[in-house]
């Protein structure tokens, strides 16, 4: 099975499965904090509508999680705030 | 049983409101009617530019920097960090030394009207917005123009007019007026009838339609614009309120076809505004992919930045203008106690104190500081 990585840890996933399926497989829910109050948010939609499951990919703030494939060796990491600095 | 009004208000928008709030401030009682709710329409699909900057010097100028001196003191009233009232500046940018020309030139008849100019130099560009382009051909820095959060600002001037006794009928529709002897005598809702001394048409870009029914019809005519919402961006991301030249050129335009100019702002929840686009389609909602792509464009041209950025949604509206692109402001001469306060075009949400004040102090026999005859309905009528 492929792998990519969150915040250091190996995360499997299928061909063709998004970073936010992957994650929950893998019984993560919460991959970033929100800008004010710093509170955790994960999957809310899932069909990249709202995005609430934004996350770091590759350093690219702002990718919705429940639309982006996964793929081999990528370093996806929380985002904190706007992702911005 | 409740007393009859003084004045029902048309729309419960940012005109709308700032009639009720100037209305209940001197007396007056206000009724406010919406045919869905508050901010629903115009005010609900706009910006929120308090500008000076993009008006040459004539009637809507004067009107603009009156409203400004008001937005400021309504800000103390009401408190302009829950309405996000940011004195921020207006930066308009040149990229070609003929549209500096131009520029300069706008710029310093507005001066001698009394508008705080600032001559920005190509080199001193990045100090006031460090993310801008480079290249560009210089600026002109208006600090007077403002932004706000317009539907927070509706919202809450309407719930400081009902402080003092105003009443808000949501879902509630004109359908027409009773007069006797060529004056006002009763509004007819879908609520029912009521008596009022004055009726005050604010309905933005409906204000034609809402004229029609009053029997008393003003052409107000619907322009339609998109704007694009990015990602949030760390705070000042964009520091002031940046548009390029060519703006003031379309909104004075007549032209039938899309025009695009590029307006950018950060807004306090981070995210980034992009606007602003023209189109005369009547009051079709489609989506255009042209005009977004236009838009996106034309904001990466100016912050080379923006490239790298997500927009996350995109709204349209509908600015509301009349023919000779001035406001309607005033008493109607065909039947008594008959207001407008619409047509306000892309400036409803800067002009809507000054037309607020304007309309409640003619109505308690006051005086306007600026001369109401060029906004006078009377020009429609033949």
């Amino acid at each position: 099975m492929s792998q990519f990585t969150f915040d250091g840890a190996p995360v499997a996933f299928e061909d063709g499965q998004t970073v936010g399926a992957a994650l929950t497989r893998a019984g993560i829910r919460s991959w970033r904090m929100t800008r004010v109050a710093g509170r955790p948010r994960g999957l809310f939609c899932g069909i990249g509508i709202c995005f609430d499951c934004l996350i770091t990919v590759d350093g690219e703030p702002n990718v919705r999680a429940c639309v982006r494939q996964a793929a081999e060796g990528m370093s996806v990491t929380t985002q904190h705030g706007t992702g911005w600095s | 049983m409740t007393r009859s009004p003084d004045v029902v208000i048309i729309g419960a928008g940012m005109v709308g409101a700032s009639c009720a709030y100037a209305a209940a401030r001197a007396g007056l009682n206000v009724a406010v009617i919406d045919r869905s709710g508050v901010v629903s329409g115009t005010t609900g699909a706009g910006e929120g530019n308090i500008l000076v900057s993009d008006k040459e010097p004539g009637p809507e100028l004067d009107l603009a920097v009156w409203s400004n001196s008001i937005w400021r003191d309504w800000g103390d009233q009401i408190g302009a960090g829950p309405i996000e009232l940011e004195p921020k500046g207006g930066l308009v940018v040149a990229s070609q030394p003929d549209g500096m020309a131009a520029l300069t030139s706008l710029a310093a008849a507005q001066q001698a009207e009394g508008i705080v100019t600032e001559a920005v130099s190509p080199e001193a560009l990045p100090d006031l917005e460090p993310r801008l382009a480079t290249g560009l051909a210089g600026g002109v820095f208006y600090p007077q123009d403002m932004q706000v959060q317009p539907m927070l600002a509706a919202a809450r001037l309407l719930r400081a007019a009902c402080d003092k006794g105003a009443r808000i009928l949501a879902n509630t529709e004109l359908t027409g007026l009773t007069t006797a002897d060529g004056r006002l005598a009763e509004v007819r809702t879908t609520s029912g009838p009521l008596t009022a001394r004055h009726v005050i048409n604010a309905a933005g870009t409906w204000g034609g339609e809402v004229s029609a029914r009053m029997g008393t019809p003003v052409p107000v005519l619907p322009r339609r614009g998109f704007i694009l919402v990015t990602e949030p961006l760390p705070e000042r991301f964009i520091r002031h309120k940046v548009y390029t030249a060519d703006y003031v050129a379309n909104v004075a335009s007549s032209d039938e076809g899309l025009e695009t100019s590029t307006v950018i702002e950060s807004t306090r929840s981070g995210t980034v505004l992009i606007g602003a686009s023209r189109e005369r389609v009547g009051f079709d909602r489609a989506l255009s992919v042209p005009v977004i792509r236009a838009l996106a464009s034309g904001a990466a041209s100016v912050f080379p930045v923006l490239e790298k950025v997500k927009v996350l949604r995109v709204y349209r509206g509908f600015r509301p203008y009349c023919p000779d692109h001035l406001p309607v402001i005033g008493l109607d001469p065909r039947i008594d106690g008959v207001w407008h306060a619409c047509g306000h075009e892309g400036a409803g949400i800067g002009l809507a104190p000054a037309t607020g004040a304007m309309i409640a102090s003619l109505i308690t026999g006051g005086t306007s500081p600026v001369d109401p005859r060029p906004f006078s309905p009377e020009r429609f009528v033949s």
